[in-house]
């Protein structure tokens, strides 16, 4: 397509995408610092990992399809993929299932379906749901928080789990890792466990679980960033959290015994990751400000229906999945009225 | 805000527009000094079309001596304007010249020598008596002048102060907001002739019949506005709102939405709501024309940006090739990067600086790199919408991109691809860097093209189907005429041979086959509709059509 060369606006452009993704990425690292504080090295390592993986998978698609690779690496999209898988893996996971995860995510779920801004699935979910059908196990073996365990893994040992799946001498693998406060919540609710029973344990908080609670607070920081930063909008966060809070605020109100308090289900898991970082996705998420509302309390509601009812403990990744399907149908149906069309301006007097 | 402030008429309540941009400025640089007057150039050319709708029709001829002020071009039809010799002098071409467009074609233009004398031509009697006058008079002494939109949309004036009998005008809102960045010659009309602006204003308000005027003027020109509020005492029906800066609140609709919380209706105009829109420098331009008989020959031009040395606001005669007054402005700074004509958010870059001033250039801007980067390589979409958040006319910019760019024209229109105002707010933002404008302006043109196609084909298909019902009657006319000679022969009548009159029709006919024949041998064929040259085939064309669309009706 021919165009002349020079078109208006002719002003200096205040905005960059690689700045917008630089900025997520800098709205991750308190959240990250805070899982590295609680779960140990190796989130570090699965992301410098994931980081590497991703960007050479990158480069060889776009060498494949006759791309010049610099500038899609450069835009940094694929470090936030990489990252944001990165930090809802388990800090043991082996290395391979890393590899696996990110090449499905940035060959098959970004660039078959024609590459930056024509994926209709969230990459980094999508690896991530990959793996959790295929590989259960490994993918809810979570480490303790740091603060629940006698032997916090040290850096060498983490690198051991990762790359030989060996636990630390002299330990098994029931000693280090533990099934997440989501895994348990459900597990003991299905046992006829009253929710006050359930609490005695030391693995709860104030609010979520102990450390996870944590975990969330400074993502919720770095989301809070985000929207100082306009990079994202309040509409996706604010309904998918208000519509989560609803849905657990409803049963807990009917009965507080069989359903957990509102909070547990905003600070636990990966609500307020996903909320902030991941159903903002803007590639995948819908894009009209209503559509946006629409959008988010929906995923609020998966959110809380697959995590009560669903064969899952957490449901943030199927749930934007889901929705990144009905995007554009719902985009569609939720175009702003424009400017001049029937249903406007007010008359004077 | 204080009290005093509250019961000044500024405390009019006003409405918002969606989205929009709060840019730096950059007003200071060209406001400085008074508006000066720039030299009559030794060439002057004129475009015979500086306006929407049809070009003028030429009144003089190559070597023919002009005056100034007299008309050189009569409007051609109801939408079009007239047109006058800046200064006196020779004609001395009628030809194509580059001017002032976006496609940087070359467009049919008078070319005026200056004889340095500039002297006037006899111009007609001044109105000082308007008031009392009759709006058609007025109206005619308007279109009579050349006056046309002169923010910049250059739409003949005159059409727009008859807003047709059965609308009722109530508001006249005159328009001085000037939101461009850069752009200050509004902004220096108002300081310096605000008494004539006013003066305009009351007569357009007279001729369109409006109760009130409402003068918008953006809050970041506030010596304008206070010359404005001065010049506007002599009528309490005149109410100067200083409205807040924010781009594109001098947009006709926009500003309409602003001042009175009407939205115009898509595809519509203000005076479907009552509304009639006039820019600042077109009023002054009517008041011209009105209390002097003089009319639109000149226009104040904003010269400014980093790229020339001293930014400027000149009065230049219409036809002054941009170079002339860039030289008037210092010259080209070093690091000058293009040159554009009409401000940065919707001004067009021009190809080279030998073009003209028209009626509605209202800036050259000279931008530095600096100033105007190249925006580099876009990169894909991510969806982000900043592009919807900022768009003032609320459409969803990245979907008419996305359905623009898929070339499905029907999509884009269901986006409502044509209430695009072309402002750039979005691809201002948009983070990819993505020439949403072009993206659009590309679209519009192809559906119109599409659109043209259609009609065409439609009445080729009625011409054939005309022509196919022609072709039938006439081959039954011919059978009946056939058949009843038959029975007039049958009949018992007079030998053939022997009936003298038929003879000699026979031998008439006889001799007409062995002519055609002969001019067949030596290939020529009488079909007077042979060989024709292109354009005389399109004529045929046309006859035709217009003969086959009109029994329609009559059917
Ligand atoms: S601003 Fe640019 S990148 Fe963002 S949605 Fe609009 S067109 Fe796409
Ligand atoms: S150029 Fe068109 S789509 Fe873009 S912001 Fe302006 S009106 Fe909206």
């Amino acid at each position: 397509m021919a165009f002349p060369t020079l078109s208006s606006p002719h002003t200096a452009r205040p905005n960059e995408t690689r700045r917008v993704m630089a900025e997520v990425l800098l709205a991750l690292l308190p959240g990250i610092a805070a899982l590295v504080w609680y779960f140990g090295w190796g989130v570090v390592i699965n992301i410098a990992l994931a980081s590497a993986v991703a960007v050479a998978a990158e480069a060889a698609v776009l060498a494949l399809r006759g791309r010049p690779a610099l500038p899609a690496v450069s835009d940094l999209s694929t470090l936030v993929t990489a990252w944001l898988f990165a930090v809802s893996v388990p800090p043991t996971l082996p290395w391979w299932l890393t590899l696996v995860g990110i090449v499905f995510a940035v060959v098959v779920v970004k660039h078959l379906y024609g590459g930056m801004g024509q994926n209709p699935f969230n990459p980094a979910m999508a690896g991530y749901v990959l793996l959790l059908v295929s590989y259960p196990v490994q993918m809810t073996a979570w480490l303790p928080p740091s603060v629940l365990t006698e032997h916090p893994l040290t850096f060498s040992q983490s690198l051991a789990v990762i790359f030989q799946g060996a636990p630390p001498a002299g330990l098994a693998w029931d000693a280090i890792t533990q099934a997440t406060p989501l895994d348990v919540m459900r597990q003991k609710l299905g046992l006829s466990y009253t929710i006050a029973e359930i609490r005695q344990s030391p693995l709860w908080g104030d609010f979520g679980g102990r450390g996870w609670e944590w975990v969330g607070n400074w993502f919720l920081l770095g989301g809070v960033y985000l929207l100082w930063r306009r990079v994202i909008t309040w509409h996706i966060p604010a309904a998918m959290l208000g519509a989560l809070l609803f849905a657990a605020g409803v049963f807990w109100l009917v009965d507080p015994n069989t359903h957990p308090f509102p909070a547990f289900h905003l600070f636990t898991g990966g609500t307020i990751l996903g909320a902030f970082f991941i159903a903002t996705d803007p590639v995948t998420a819908c894009t009209t400000p209503r559509g946006q509302l629409v959008y988010g309390a929906a995923i609020g509601l998966l959110v809380y229906a697959i995590r009560s009812w669903g064969g899952y403990p957490d449901a943030v990744a199927f749930s934007v999945l889901l929705l990144n399907l009905a995007a554009p149908t719902i985009d569609n149906y939720t175009r702003p009225r424009v400017f001049g069309h029937a249903g406007g301006g007010q008359r004077e007097d | 805000m204080t009290l005093a402030a509250l019961h000044t008429p500024t405390a009019r309540r006003l409405w918002e527009f969606h989205g929009g941009l709060h840019l730096p400025d950059h007003k200071r640089e060209s406001t400085g000094a008074p508006v000066r007057r720039a030299p009559v150039p030794a060439r002057l050319v004129l475009p015979l079309q500086q306006h929407i709708g049809m070009p003028s029709h030429l009144l003089v001829q190559p070597g023919q001596a002009v005056l100034k002020g007299q008309l050189i071009a009569r409007p051609n039809g109801q939408v079009s304007a007239a047109l006058h010799a800046p200064t006196s002098g020779t004609v001395v071409a009628i030809a194509e010249h580059v001017v002032p467009h976006p496609s940087g074609l070359a467009a049919p233009c008078v070319v005026i020598e200056s004889d340095g004398h500039d002297a006037w031509a006899e111009l007609p009697p001044p109105m000082p008596d308007w008031a009392t006058r009759d709006p058609a008079e007025l109206r005619e002494r308007v279109r009579w002048a050349g006056v046309v939109g002169m923010g910049g949309a250059a739409f003949p004036s005159s059409v727009k102060l008859a807003p047709g009998p059965d609308r009722e005008i109530h508001t006249l809102i005159v328009n001085g907001a000037e939101c461009e960045p850069y752009i200050t010659c509004d902004d220096l009309l108002m300081r310096e002739h605000a008494a004539r602006v006013i003066a305009g204003a009351l007569i357009i308000r007279h001729v369109v019949g409006a109760r009130r005027v409402l003068v918008g003027i953006e809050d970041n020109k506030p010596e304008a506005a206070a010359a404005m509020r001065r010049a506007a005492a002599v009528d309490c029906r005149i109410e100067v709102v200083v409205i807040p800066t924010k781009y594109p609140s001098g947009g006709e609709k926009q500003l309409v939405r602003v001042l009175t919380g009407v939205e115009v209706p898509s595809h519509g105009i203000p005076a479907q709501v009552g509304i009639v829109c006039h820019n600042v420098g077109t009023a002054a331009a009517v008041a011209d024309a009105v209390l002097d008989g003089r009319p639109l020959i000149s226009r104040i031009v904003t010269l400014t940006g980093g790229g020339v040395r001293e930014p400027c606001n000149l009065e230049a005669l219409i036809g002054t090739p941009a170079r002339e007054l860039v030289a008037q402005a210092g010259g080209y700074a070093p690091d000058a990067a293009k040159l554009i004509l009409g401000g940065p958010m919707m001004g067009f870059a021009l190809p080279d600086d030998g073009v003209p001033i028209t009626k509605a250039a209202n800036c050259l801007l000279v931008p530095t790199t600096a100033e105007s980067p190249d925006p580099g390589p876009p990169l894909a979409c991510i969806r982000c919408g900043r592009c919807a958040d900022v768009c003032p006319v609320e459409l969803l910019p990245q979907q008419l991109y996305w359905w623009a760019r898929a070339k499905d024209l029907d999509r884009a229109q269901d986006y409502d691809l044509f209430d695009c105002i072309e402002c750039g707010c979005c691809a201002h933002v948009c983070p990819s860097h993505i020439p949403l404008v072009q993206y659009y302006r590309y679209a519009k043109t192809e559906a119109w093209a599409k659109e043209q196609d259609k009609r065409r084909a439609e009445q080729a298909r009625r011409r054939h189907e005309a022509r196919v019902t022609r072709l039938e009657r006439q081959e039954s006319e011919r059978k009946a005429k056939l058949r009843k000679k038959k029975e007039e022969l049958d009949a018992p009548a007079g030998d053939p041979g022997t009936d003298p009159k038929k003879a000699a029709i026979q031998a008439a006919v006889e001799r007409a086959a062995a002519k055609k024949a002969a001019l067949a041998a030596q290939g020529v064929t009488p079909a007077n509709t042979a060989d024709l040259s292109p354009a005389q085939q399109r004529q045929v064309d046309a006859a035709e059509a217009r003969r086959t669309v009109a029994p329609e009706g009559t059917d």
